[in-house]
C-alpha cells in the first residue's frame, strides 16, 4: 500500500482491525455488525468506495457521518436529485472574474501591442503572454472537486445517487476508480489523498453495472432484536432496559406484518424518544396508539396495525 | 499461499454459476481482499469477499449461501466409512488405485479424486443429469477398471488369502463409489443449480402458450414478471430521456438579432411527451383458455409498467378489468378476471360493440389497441364496421393471435377479415414474441 494511510496505521489505530473499527464506530455513537466494520476496513485498505444500499432509515448516511468522525476526516455531502450535472458537483468557472480578466487583459494588451510594428509581431507578444483565462484560480470548486483536493484527505458522501441522471452517473466513474477528474481547459487533477467515499442508494432505479463494480457493496438489512437494542441504547441512552427490550420487540413484530412502509431504525429510535419525553416506563395499548404516527408513516398503515396492537403486545410477552 | 487462491478460483467459478456477476477486475479486488484479511478467520474471509464480490441485497443472499456451500465439509473420507478398517499391504504390482484403498491414505484419495474431477471437467457440470455419467468418468480415470480387473483376477485364482483381499477391495470399492457420488453432488450443486435454471427459462421463453406443462406453470408466471419489469426499467429509461430539452440553436440566433448579434433570449427545442395510452383486449374464452393465463399475467405486468392502460377482458361481453389489476394481486386479480367474463364462447362482434361503448369518446390518435385473441366469433356477426372505427380513430391497432398464420380464416375463424383493419397482425404464441411486440408499441410512443 504505498498510500499515505498505510502509514498512519499503528496498531492502536481502529482502523488496523475489523474489531478495532467496530468499537471506534461505537465510540462515536454507531452500532455495526460485523460486515458493517468489514465494509468500512476494505474500503480504507483497498482505496474503494463504498455502495450502500439498504431502506430508507436504517443508517446509510449515519454511517459516512460516523466513519467521518472515526478518522478524523472533515465529511463533504453531495446530495444527489435528477438534473445534478457537473457544474454544480466537480466545478464552475468564477464567469464574473473571468469577465473582469479579460478587461484588464485588453487595456494591458492594448498597450503593449501598440507600438508592434506588424500583425506578426503583435500576434507573437499576444501568444507571448501567459494565458490565465483557463485556470486554477478561476475556478469555482464544488464538493467532489474539494473532497479530491482536501490535503489530508475527507470522507465524501454521495448522498442517494440512484436519484441522479444516468450520465451523471457515467460522468463519476473516473472519479470512482482513479480519484481523479479530467477538466477539458486545465487537464487532469488527481486527489493527493484519495477520499474515503460512499454511495448511497435506495433503489428508486438499477444502478449501472459499471458503478456497482468499482465500489465494494454493502446492503444494511433491518438488525435483529439484539442489534437494534444496543443501538437504542447507543443513541438515546435514558431508556431503562426492560423498556428498551419491549419497544424494540414491539417494532420487530411490526416488521412481520404486510405493511407498505416497515418502520426502521430511526423509527424506533424516534420513539424511544417520544416514549421518553412522555415518561413512559412500560408500553401499554394506549401508549402505542397514541405514538404509532411516530412509527409508521402511512394513513394505511395505521388504520391497519391500530386494532391489532394489543395482539401484538401479547405475542411479544 | 498458491493452494488457496486455486481454491478461491474455484469459488469465483461457483459464484459465477449461482449468477453472481464476478468480472476479472472483481475477481482481482477478490485476491487482494483475501491478501489484506488472511484466509484464518472465517467469517472475517466470508464478510470481506461479500463485500467485494456481491453487489445487490440479492446477490448478497447467493453470495452467502454459496460460501456456506463451497467452504462446508466434504464427505466423510473413507477409510472412516469402512466398517473394521485397517491398513492392509497391497500386493506388489497392483494398480495405484488398489493401493490407496488398501492402505486407506485418504490423502493420497483425494487428491487423485481432484485431479480426475478437473481431468473430465467436473467444474463445468451444468445440469444435474449429468452426474452420473461425469462420476463414472472420473472413477475411470482414477483407475477403477485396473481395480475391477484386480479384483476379477483375485477372485478367479480361487486361494483363501486371495479371496480375502479381493472382498476388502470390493468393499472399499463401494466406499469409493458413495465418496465420488457425494463429491459429483457438491459439484452439481455448486456449478449446476443455476445454469440449469437458466436453459429451462430460455427454453419456456420459447415454448408455446398453450403447450404450457402445468408444472412449468410457477416458472413462467416469474419469466413473465421479470419480462414486464424488464420492459418497465426500458421504458421509464426512454422517457426520462424525452424530458430533457436541447438548445434550438435557429431559434436563438433569430432572437439575438433582435440584440445586435449577442444571444440574448436563449430558446430550446422542447419535446412534446406523448404519455402512452394503450387499450388492451384479451380474449378469455374457451378456445384461447391454454393461453388467456399468461395474457392476463402479462396484462397485469403491463398495468405496471404503463401509467394510462386500460385492460378489458373478454369473452362473450366485453368488461372492463383495470379495478381488479390495481386493487388485487396477481393471483387474487386472474381468477377474478376469469371468473366476471372467462370461458364462455366468444362473441367479437358484441365485445367490440361493448368496446366502443365504454372507450369510444375517449379513443384517438394518442391511443394504441392492442387485442389478444384467436379471432374466432363462433359464426357471430363479427362487426367489421366497427373495427373499421376502432382503426381510422387509434393510433394503431395491434392483434396478436397465439394461432399460427395458416389457421387464420379457417373454420370460424375471422382473423383473415380482422387483419385488414389492423396495423399490425402478429402471430404471438410464445413469451420471447410478447415481449418484442410489446416493447415494439412502448417504443412508438417516443416523440421523434
Amino acid at each position: 500500500m504505498p498510500d499515505s494511510l498505510a502509514v498512519k496505521l499503528s496498531p492502536r489505530d481502529p482502523l488496523a482491525s475489523v474489531e478495532g473499527i467496530i468499537d471506534g464506530l461505537a465510540g462515536v455513537g454507531y452500532i455495526a455488525s460485523r460486515r458493517i466494520a468489514t465494509a468500512l476496513f476494505m474500503a480504507t485498505h483497498l482505496r474503494k468506495p463504498v455502495l450502500v444500499e439498504g431502506v430508507a432509515g436504517v443508517g446509510k448516511t449515519e454511517l459516512a457521518l460516523c466513519a467521518a468522525a472515526l478518522l478524523g476526516l472533515p465529511l463533504i455531502r453531495m446530495q444527489c436529485y435528477e438534473g445534478l450535472d457537473e457544474s454544480k458537483a466537480l466545478y464552475e468557472w468564477k464567469y464574473g472574474k473571468q469577465l473582469l480578466y479579460t478587461q484588464i487583459l485588453k487595456d494591458h494588451m492594448g498597450a503593449a501591442l501598440t507600438d508592434a510594428p506588424d500583425m506578426a509581431t503583435a500576434m507573437e507578444r499576444l501568444h507571448g503572454t501567459g494565458d490565465l483565462f483557463f485556470s486554477e484560480p478561476f475556478l469555482e470548486p464544488r464538493p467532489l472537486l474539494n473532497a479530491l483536493r482536501a490535503p489530508g484527505g475527507a470522507v465524501l458522501l454521495i448522498d442517494e445517487i440512484d436519484k441522479s441522471d444516468e450520465a451523471f452517473e457515467a460522468f463519476l466513474l473516473e472519479m470512482l476508480s482513479a480519484f481523479q477528474i479530467s477538466i477539458p481547459e486545465i487537464g487532469v487533477i488527481k486527489a493527493t489523498t484519495p477520499p474515503v467515499v460512499f454511495l448511497t442508494s435506495n433503489n428508486v432505479r438499477d444502478l449501472g453495472d459499471a458503478l456497482k463494480r468499482r465500489c465494494l457493496h454493502l446492503h444494511i438489512p433491518l438488525p435483529d432484536q439484539a442489534l437494534e437494542e444496543k443501538i437504542v441504547a447507543a443513541r438515546v441512552p435514558g431508556v431503562e432496559s426492560r423498556l428498551r427490550a419491549e419497544l424494540v420487540r414491539f417494532v420487530q413484530s411490526l416488521r412481520t406484518l404486510d405493511l407498505r412502509k416497515l418502520p426502521s431504525i430511526s423509527e424506533t429510535v424516534d420513539w424511544a424518544r417520544a416514549l421518553i419525553l412522555l415518561h413512559a416506563a412500560a408500553l401499554d395499548v394506549e401508549l402505542v396508539r397514541e405514538t404509532l404516527n411516530v412509527l409508521l408513516k402511512f394513513e394505511a398503515d395505521i388504520v391497519a396495525v391500530e386494532p391489532r396492537i394489543g395482539e401484538l403486545l401479547a405475542r411479544d410477552a | 499461499m498458491e493452494p488457496m487462491q486455486h481454491t478461491l478460483e474455484g469459488f469465483l467459478r461457483a459464484l459465477r454459476a449461482r449468477e453472481v456477476r464476478v468480472s476479472p477486475a472483481e475477481a482481482i479486488d477478490a485476491h487482494r481482499a483475501a491478501a489484506e484479511v488472511g484466509y484464518a478467520d472465517r467469517g472475517l474471509l466470508k464478510d470481506a469477499l461479500c463485500v467485494t464480490l456481491a453487489k445487490s441485497a440479492d446477490e448478497v443472499d447467493r453470495f452467502d449461501a454459496c460460501f456456506d456451500a463451497f467452504f462446508a465439509r466434504t464427505a466423510p473420507p473413507i477409510a472412516k466409512t469402512l466398517a473394521g478398517g485397517g491398513e492392509t499391504a497391497a500386493p506388489r504390482g497392483s494398480p495405484v488405485l488398489a493401493g490407496q484403498l488398501l492402505t486407506g491414505d485418504e490423502a493420497a484419495l483425494a487428491a487423485a479424486m481432484e485431479t480426475a474431477a478437473a481431468r473430465v471437467g467436473a467444474g463445468d457440470i451444468r445440469l444435474t443429469s449429468q452426474r452420473n455419467l461425469l462420476t463414472r468418468r472420473m472413477l475411470d480415470d482414477m483407475g477403477l477398471r485396473e481395480l475391477e480387473a484386480m479384483i476379477q483376477a483375485l477372485r478367479v485364482s480361487g486361494a483363501p488369502r486371495d479371496e480375502t483381499l479381493a472382498e476388502r477391495l470390493a468393499e472399499r470399492r463401494a466406499a469409493l463409489f458413495v465418496q465420488a457420488a457425494a463429491y459429483m453432488e457438491r459439484q452439481s450443486r455448486l456449478y449446476a443449480s443455476e445454469s440449469g435454471r437458466r436453459m429451462r427459462d430460455a427454453l419456456l421463453a420459447q415454448q408455446r402458450l398453450t403447450a404450457v406443462e402445468p408444472e412449468d406453470f410457477r416458472a413462467m408466471e416469474a419469466l413473465v414478471r421479470r419480462m414486464a419489469r424488464r420492459l418497465a426499467t426500458r421504458y421509464a429509461r426512454k422517457r426520462h430521456r424525452a424530458h430533457k430539452g436541447k438548445l434550438d440553436i435557429r431559434k436563438t440566433i433569430r432572437r439575438s438579432m433582435g440584440h445586435g448579434g449577442i444571444p440574448f433570449e436563449v430558446a430550446w427545442k422542447t419535446e412534446t411527451l406523448h404519455k402512452p395510452k394503450i387499450a388492451v383486449l384479451c380474449d378469455v374464452s374457451r378456445s384461447v383458455a391454454a393461453a388467456a393465463q399468461f395474457l392476463l399475467l402479462f396484462l397485469y405486468s403491463l398495468n405496471e409498467v404503463v401509467e394510462r392502460l386500460d385492460a378489458f377482458a373478454f369473452s362473450d361481453r366485453l368488461a372492463g378489468v383495470n379495478d381488479l389489476l390495481d386493487d388485487e394481486t396477481v393471483d387474487d386479480a386472474i381468477p377474478l378476471v376469469l371468473a366476471r367474463v372467462g370461458f364462455r364462447p366468444t362473441d367479437y362482434g358484441r365485445s367490440l360493440a361493448d368496446f366502443v361503448d365504454a372507450q369510444g369518446p375517449r379513443l384517438d390518435r394518442r391511443t394504441t389497441v392492442i387485442v389478444l385473441g384467436d379471432g374466432r366469433s363462433n359464426y357471430a356477426d363479427p362487426r367489421l364496421d366497427l373495427m373499421r372505427a376502432i382503426n381510422d380513430r387509434a393510433r394503431a391497432l395491434i392483434w396478436l393471435n397465439p394461432e399460427p398464420e395458416s389457421y387464420w380464416g379457417q373454420g370460424d375463424s375471422k382473423m383473415d377479415a380482422y387483419r385488414r383493419f389492423c396495423t399490425v397482425a402478429k402471430t404471438c404464441n410464445t413469451l420471447a414474441q410478447l415481449e418484442r411486440i410489446i416493447e415494439d408499441v412502448l417504443r412508438t410512443y417516443q416523440p421523434r
